[in-house]
């Protein structure tokens, strides 16, 4: 969520010849921190302390818990949060940008100060920090995978909302292929083709047809929900072999995952996360490092230029749709074999849409929705754990967390989201 | 099958000798080239009966041993076949196998109360994709009418008539208001309405279930999250008396399809509204101001699909949950494409997937088919509707001298 100048484009819609000072962010955030300093600090009752758990009884090396005065480190946190708020505004005010670690030292400020406030006087229970972790990026794994198929088609100029659709194929083809042969990685290979397919007919409507992408993404939505209900309730359900519940090990890799704290969140997972530091690493150096990236960029941003030049528009959005929808269906696999699920009905229930989300406020890019992923699945892991301890906050409004910051975001209150110029217009030569 | 395609195969021919109609409305009809329409319903039947026979288990054994005995297939494909059409028609037209007059008729009732909350909020997408505006949002406008119409239903007590008035009100400001968001997001910051109306969705749904944890939304010695029920002051009187579901919210729809289209065709405000939608520059250049109608457009959507809302609340169910919209908001969206945003179009599309859905009961208990084979039909059709080549080609009728834009 960093806080970018207006884009060329912005600018020269409002005809000013110096780009305007926004204030937008540094307002949002320092109105956030002073919500953190009311209601975290001095919300807390004075005296009472927080514990949080670092280490695990499996660990290597043994942290030791600690514990602190909660009214203070609260305080302490959101001033750190008003600080950063001020920084944002000062470099607003000399029109540039600030770096990515602004968001990310804000966000853990605010965090921290919302865990020490929830774990305060509580002395039965503890946060248990590295547990909240683990579970963030397990979480946010269908939503990178998703993020990540989105940015491909819409970096393209598709717009993509059948993720939610991809997503869902994935999971049930996986679930069905895996049970047939009884070997959980076998799922894994089969999820990208469901979700391809999709893909496919994502695409052809959209570029053979010029069919609204929206509509047809809505459609296919809906379609592959009926699709995998419909064998679900007929054939899984009269032949149980076909929906067997299977689980992936957890691969802990030699040595990385002895690091304290980084080590089992990062290195002691399954093998659907490490596919997924491959594909981030290489789709971020791909699309903005090479030549297929610039092409596929210049498709979505200016298919006329493009295609003057001699790229093939129509067909590099083809070719792009279908591998995001590969990756998304992959992403899928996550919700069965991944998790040691059997197929539910409706199983993927909206993180199609969150993956969405975490796409725009990633900025479309698949370092930016790695990023974004990863807080939307710390949100819902948050509420998890503070459903555990007991928290004041009701659920739902941490549930509702990933759909404001992204209206937040869309309505550039926090930052600048730009698409991709072209997306959503079908090229007609 | 093959029946159905050869029919088909004749009907280019008397498309053909159409004259040029007078009449607007009649005319979108003809435009929207009703063959494609009828075609698109034809191929997604057939389709959904593949389906049909895939997931049966008799076709299934039956086919083990094809190359023995085929007869014994086929039988079997007819046989499933035969079971779920008829079921179809049986739980949404006519009951065949009734005794009275009155059970008879009672399906095609139940298809039109299932159509109710379909014709309001298809007719606020309408208006919105004539406007230029992709809502996704009914979902949330739904939930929300239906919440504010659900309160004012069993909190206050007030005389009949007023009380349901108040409350049908209650229903079109929480939808309104879900509108009025992405709408003025859109005007003011130029936000993406698809986005914002996705994540809005998200919103409702976990306000209406905060919401029904709070004591004032929860119904007394129930643990579960459901509201108390509607007053009786408050819910929509049924229109053929108590045996029938069907209630006065039928004919408001009908009612609003009438001042949509109004609005659309005959006011300056919808002259505007469809100016925006078709070509906001020149609209801006002729002196219209976008945002504004961006707002009042999204505002006159939420309300349509806040009453929607109304429909569950104040007619069939009664009381509210956060499942209270089911997927009325998405249904709403085929319903509205394929109605190509007229509201005659829009009341008969509505119909027609409110018969989809009320012959769901009659075909797992008929048939023994899960009700998703609905949801596939029904997105089948509106994806080839979506496609006018597509149908063209596959049932190689000719095509037009000129192509209408599909929605949006």
């Amino acid at each position: 969520m960093t806080a970018t100048v207006a884009d060329a484009p912005a600018a020269a819609a409002s005809n000013a010849p110096i780009p305007p000072k926004k204030f937008g962010p540094a307002i949002a955030l320092g109105v956030i921190a002073l919500l953190s300093l009311v209601i975290f600090g001095l919300g807390t009752a004075s005296g009472a302390s927080t514990t949080f758990v670092i280490a695990r009884p499996t660990d290597f090396f043994k942290i030791p818990s600690f514990t602190l005065p909660s009214q203070l480190a609260a305080i302490l946190l959101s001033v750190v949060g008003l600080a950063l708020a001020g920084w944002t505004a000062y470099r607003a005010n000399q029109r540039r940008k600030v770096g990515l670690w602004v968001p990310v030292v804000y966000g853990m400020a605010i965090m921290g100060a919302l865990l020490t406030w929830a774990g305060a006087g509580r002395d039965a229970t503890s946060i248990q920090l590295t547990g909240l972790l683990t579970s963030s990026l397990f979480l946010a794994v269908p939503l990178v995978f998703g993020a990540l198929a989105g940015t491909l088609c819409e970096r393209s100029g598709i717009i993509n909302i059948a993720i939610e659709g991809q997503l869902l194929a994935g999971a049930f083809l996986a679930a069905l292929v895996a049970s047939m042969v009884g070997n959980p990685y076998v799922g894994l290979i089969a999820a990208p083709i469901a979700g391809a397919l999709v893909g496919l007919v994502l695409a052809i409507f959209a570029t053979k047809y010029w069919v609204n992408q929206i509509v047809v993404g809505v459609v296919l939505n809906m379609l592959v929900l009926g699709l995998t209900s419909f064998f679900f309730s007929t054939v899984m359900t009269e032949n149980g072999d076909l929906n067997q519940p299977l689980g992936m090990p957890k691969l802990a890799i030699p040595l990385l995952s002895k690091i304290p704290v980084l080590g089992p969140v990062l290195f002691n997972q399954n093998l659907l996360v490490y596919i997924l530091y491959v594909v981030v690493a290489v789709l971020q150096i791909m699309l903005f490092r090479s030549r297929w990236g610039l092409r596929v960029r210049a498709v979505g941003e200016h298919p006329k230029a493009a295609d003057t030049v001699g790229i093939q528009v129509n067909r590099t959005r083809v070719r792009n749709t279908v591998l995001g929808g590969a990756i998304a269906g992959l992403g899928g696999a996550f919700f069965t074999v991944a998790s040691g699920l059997a197929f539910g009905k409706e199983m993927t229930a909206g993180k199609g849409y969150i993956a969405l989300a975490a796409m725009i406020l990633g900025r479309w890019s698949p370092r930016g929705a790695l990023a974004a992923a990863l807080l939307f699945g710390f949100a819902d892991a948050l509420r998890a754990q503070l459903g555990a301890i007991g928290s004041p906050i009701p659920s739902q409004f941490l549930a509702m967390f990933p759909y404001i910051a992204t209206i937040f975001a869309v309505a550039g209150l926090v930052g600048h989201a730009r698409p991709p110029a072209s997306e959503g217009i079908p090229y007609k030569k | 099958m093959s029946a159905e395609t050869q029919t088909t195969a004749g009907e280019p021919e008397q498309q053909a000798p159409e004259p040029s109609r007078s009449r607007q409305v009649l005319r979108e009809i003809a435009e929207s080239s009703s063959m494609v329409v009828f075609m698109a319903i034809v191929a997604s039947m057939i389709i959904g009966g593949v389906l049909i026979i895939l997931a049966d288990e008799a076709v299934q054994e039956s086919a083990a041993y094809f190359f023995s005995r085929p007869g014994d297939t086929f039988a079997a494909i007819g046989d499933a076949l035969g079971a779920a059409y008829s079921a179809m028609f049986n739980g949404a037209v006519l009951n065949l196998q009734a005794e009275s007059f009155a059970a008879m008729i009672k399906p095609f009732t139940q298809t039109l109360t299932m159509a109710t909350p379909l014709i309001f909020a298809g007719l606020g997408l309408g208006i919105g994709f004539r406007a230029g505006l992709f809502n996704i949002g009914a979902q949330g406008q739904i939930l929300m009418g239906a919440t504010f119409g659900a309160y004012i239903g069993f909190a206050f007590s007030l005389p009949w008539g007023l009380h349901l008035l108040l409350a049908v009100l209650g229903c079109a400001l929480g939808g309104a208001l879900w509108g009025f968001i992405p709408g003025v997001l859109k005007a003011r910051t130029g936000a993406h309405e698809v986005i914002v109306t996705i994540m809005l969705n998200y919103v409702a749904l976990y306000l209406v279930a905060w919401l029904l944890s709070l004591e004032a939304f929860q119904r007394e010695g129930s643990d579960n999250p459901i509201s108390p029920l509607v007053a009786e002051t408050a819910q929509y009187p049924q229109i053929l008396g108590v045996q029938f579901n069907l209630h006065l919210g039928f004919l408001l729809a009908l009612a609003c399809a009438w001042g949509v289209w109004w609005l659309m065709e005959r006011s300056t405000l919808g002259f505007r509204l469809r100016a925006v939608g078709a070509n906001p520059s020149a609209a801006r250049t002729a002196g219209m101001s976008i945002g504004a109608a961006t707002i009042i457009t999204m505002v006159i959507a939420g309300a349509l699909a806040g009453l929607a809302g109304s429909a569950p609340v104040l007619g069939t169910q009664k009381y509210l949950t956060d499942a209270v919209a089911g997927s009325i908001g998405f249904d709403a969206i085929t319903v509205a494409l394929l109605g190509r945003s007229r509201p005659l179009g829009i009341v008969l599309a509505a119909i027609l997937f409110g018969g989809l859905q009320a012959s769901g009961p009659s075909l797992q208990v008929n048939a023994g088919l899960p009700v998703d084979i609905v949801v596939v039909i029904q997105a089948l059709i509106v994806l080839f509707i979506a496609a006018p080549p597509l149908v063209r080609w596959m049932f190689r009728l000719p095509s037009p001298a000129h192509e209408k834009e599909v929605a949006a």
